[in-house]
């Protein structure tokens, strides 16, 4: 279970507060305008940002001053999910080792990392040579390989078409519900989030506004969400 | 369908005629100084020391303001201090300092009877002579160690957040995160600002004149000078002009082609950057390196405002008269910059073949002043007295050196004009002034004030053609005040600096502000 206790973030002129509660395997989607306070979130379960108060707890234990790296967490962004100088191999391999040690066994995992999503034998190529789709995918087999219970992702359909969104949440769905991740999602696009989640939390300038099971919603939808759906 | 005439086809057609001028202005006295020497240029081995002396200078100058400028950068890009804004501000004010006042400041902090030799000295510290090499190379790390920093740090600051995050959350060392987001920025960076530096510290001729000199620290542009000046030697002062002019260029051609812009680590989404910290180690010497490049950068100012204020009362006439004449002189130029650089703007966003014709632009800045200034005199003499000629062709020459800053600041507000209202300017059947008037001028102020501030500055301080072939009579402040400096009247001469001090970054205020207003 993962756990936010009266968390306070405050970051002029925002300030970002949070009580929220995360089972485990659980996907939650985080919708709301620019600024509302998604990436703080995510920023802040994925320790990339120190919150002023309140505590994040995960199985019981005390996240709140963890550095990224010590975190169950892996993050996905829209972009940049891959370093441009370097192979799928390379940077597939720095999700394991944080270095450029090559292994038998590290290869295999890599390998069967890139099989999983659709790219098997792309290890010697470049991002630049690869497809907006292939690269997110090359950024879900790092995520596979980071082998953490928590995956965050920043909006990480935003750059894809309608195709490939689709093609995207799919494989999302599928590894979430094969290796049991807890999934937070950030995005603007309420069939992403239906798609993959099973929650909806609206936040607003820092606040959550509103929480709630996505199955139904479009029928029952409370006020503040019904302009999103 | 037929094709509708273009709108401003006129102001394209005198944009192109600004380009001509522009590239007959810059290469004619490049020709008559390549016609001067057909029958063989003659270098004297001293003029081989000259070369060698410039290229060494230009080379440790430029490593060791890089040097300084990656960590300086680093600390800037990670640290948030009090007066961070007005610390990165002041990293830009070197460039528009009359470079003559700016030697002063340094010799009177750093010299051997300087600021900090006096602070020393009861610890039985000597300071050594500030003149010869490390004179040249400490005055021109003033000048671009500030510049390579704000190069090194905008690339710094442009690293998507995403790519920090993900290298956090990989857990990646000091070591892996240097070689996979910092080394990722220097090697796109590094380059280009070196070319830049190691050209500018080629071409620099104040630093030299003042800090340089003799057998062993004469650069070719000081060469140029001292064949002209004192040995009227205009064959030699020809052959040096044509090595320099070349030299330029080719490190011109260097620079132009390494500074196409990349962007290593992506975009990312625009969020505002925070560059892991370090430990305490890391914080301390960050405060070191900002404390001491701080330093570096504000002691000359505020010693040449300490030991001029209290002489402004006191000086000559001739230096009231000489700072008039230069105000005069800044105008002319800063209104042909803009004139020029103006239409050739107009011209560049409407024709494919812009980055060529744009690179017309930067010979201005490639040549050096005083290649140019010896070709200048060397087409004059034919038919006219080129001393009397001394002081239009200073203006001429010192708006085309500030064509390419202005150009710079011109293009992309103009380009986003043209994307963002040029189709309602079509709509509304605005043309020719309506046009500009209203499509265009609207963005244009702001650059065009800060450009105008650029060009009267630098031309304010400028200490190049005007050196070569001033009548006595005719000089320019910063001259006067070398004039001043060279008979050993140095109160009168740190109250001309701070004078010209004055005057130049007033300039530079009036019109950055007045476009800040006015925008």
């Amino acid at each position: 279970m993962l756990e936010l206790r009266n968390i306070m973030h405050h970051s002029a002129p925002f300030t970002f507060r949070a009580n929220l509660t995360i089972a485990r395997g659980e996907k939650v989607a985080l919708m709301g305008q620019s600024g509302a306070g998604k990436s703080t979130l995510l920023g802040l379960i994925g320790g990339f940002i120190t919150p002023d108060q309140g505590q994040i707890i995960f199985a019981g234990q005390d996240l709140t001053e963890a550095n990224p790296a010590a975190r169950p967490c892996a993050i996905l962004f829209q972009d940049s999910n891959l370093f441009p100088h370097l192979n799928l191999r390379d940077n597939l391999g720095l999700a394991v080792s944080g270095a450029r040690k090559r292994t038998a066994s590290l290869d295999a995992r890599i390998a069967r990392a890139l099989d999983k999503v659709g790219l098997a034998g792309f290890e010697e190529r470049r991002p630049a040579s690869l497809s907006g789709g292939q690269q997110s995918r090359a950024g879900i087999a790092r995520v596979l390989l980071q082998d953490r219970p928590v995956l965050l992702m920043d909006e990480p359909f935003a750059a894809l078409d309608p195709g490939r969104r689709r093609e995207m949440a799919a494989l999302i769905s599928a590894l979430c519900a094969e290796l049991g991740l807890t999934l937070l999602l950030a995005t603007h696009d309420f069939n992403d989030a239906e798609g993959i989640c099973d929650r909806v939390i609206l936040l607003e300038a820092g606040e959550i506004q509103a929480d709630c099971p996505i199955k139904g919603l479009r029928k029952t939808a409370p006020a503040a969400l019904k302009p999103w759906l | 369908m037929a094709n509708r005439p273009q709108p401003l086809g006129v102001m394209v057609w005198v944009g192109m005629g600004a380009l001509a001028l522009v590239l007959a202005l810059t290469l004619s006295p490049l020709m008559t100084i390549a016609a001067f020497g057909r029958d063989g240029f003659a270098l004297r081995i001293t003029d081989w020391a000259a070369i060698h002396f410039t290229l060494v200078q230009a080379f440790l100058s430029t490593v060791l303001s890089l040097a300084i400028a990656v960590p300086l950068a680093r600390a800037v890009a990670r640290r948030h201090f009090w007066g961070r804004r007005l610390f990165v501000a002041l990293m830009g004010a070197p460039f528009i300092l009359p470079v003559i006042v700016a030697v002063f400041g340094i010799i009177s902090s750093f010299g051997h009877n300087g600021l900090i030799a006096q602070i020393l000295r009861p610890f039985g510290v000597v300071m050594p002579e500030i003149y010869g090499l490390h004179g040249v190379v400490l005055a021109h790390m003033f000048f671009n160690l500030p510049l390579a920093a704000r190069l090194i740090l905008q690339a710094w600051q442009d690293v998507p957040q995403e790519r920090v995050r993900l290298a956090q959350s990989l857990g990646l060392g000091h070591a892996a995160f240097f070689r996979h987001i910092e080394w990722q920025i220097l090697r796109n960076t590094l380059p280009p600002a070196f070319a830049i530096i190691f050209l500018l510290c080629c071409s620099s001729f104040a630093v030299a004149l003042i800090l340089g000199g003799g057998p062993r620290a004469t650069t070719i542009e000081l060469a140029i000078y001292q064949a002209f000046r004192f040995d009227f030697d205009l064959g030699r002062a020809a052959s040096l002009a044509a090595v320099q002019a070349l030299l330029c260029l080719v490190l011109g051609g260097i620079a132009l082609k390494w500074t196409r812009p990349r962007n290593p680590l992506g975009t990312g989404l625009d969020r505002p950057l925070a560059l892991p910290r370090g430990g305490r180690i890391a914080a301390v010497s960050d405060g070191f390196v900002i404390l001491v490049a701080g330093v570096f950068l504000i002691l000359p100012l505020v010693r040449v405002l300490w030991l001029g204020l209290p002489h402004l009362i006191d000086l000559p006439s001739q230096v009231w008269v000489a700072a008039l004449r230069s105000v005069v002189m800044a105008l002319f130029a800063t209104a042909i910059c803009l004139c020029l650089s103006l239409h050739i703007a107009l011209t560049l966003t409407r024709l494919k073949a812009a980055p060529y014709l744009e690179a017309i632009c930067l010979l201005a800045l490639v040549i050096s002043p005083l290649a140019l200034g010896t070709g200048w005199f060397l087409m004059l003499r034919q038919i006219t007295n080129p001393i009397a000629w001394a002081l239009p062709v200073t203006v001429l020459v010192n708006a085309l050196m500030a064509l390419p800053f202005v150009l710079r600041a011109l293009l992309p507000a103009l380009r986003e004009a043209e994307a963002s209202q040029a189709r309602l300017a079509t709509a509304l059947g605005l043309q020719g002034w309506k046009r500009f008037r209203h499509a265009y001028l609207p963005r244009l102020i702001r650059p065009l004030g800060f450009g105008a501030g650029l060009a009267a500055a630098l031309s304010m301080g400028d200490l190049g053609v005007i050196a070569l072939f001033a009548a006595p009579d005719h000089a320019t402040l910063p001259l006067e005040m070398m004039r001043l400096m060279g008979a050993y009247r140095m109160q009168e001469a740190q109250g001309a600096a701070t004078v010209l001090l004055g005057l130049s970054l007033c300039l530079f205020w009036v019109f950055d502000r007045g476009g800040r207003i006015y925008a």
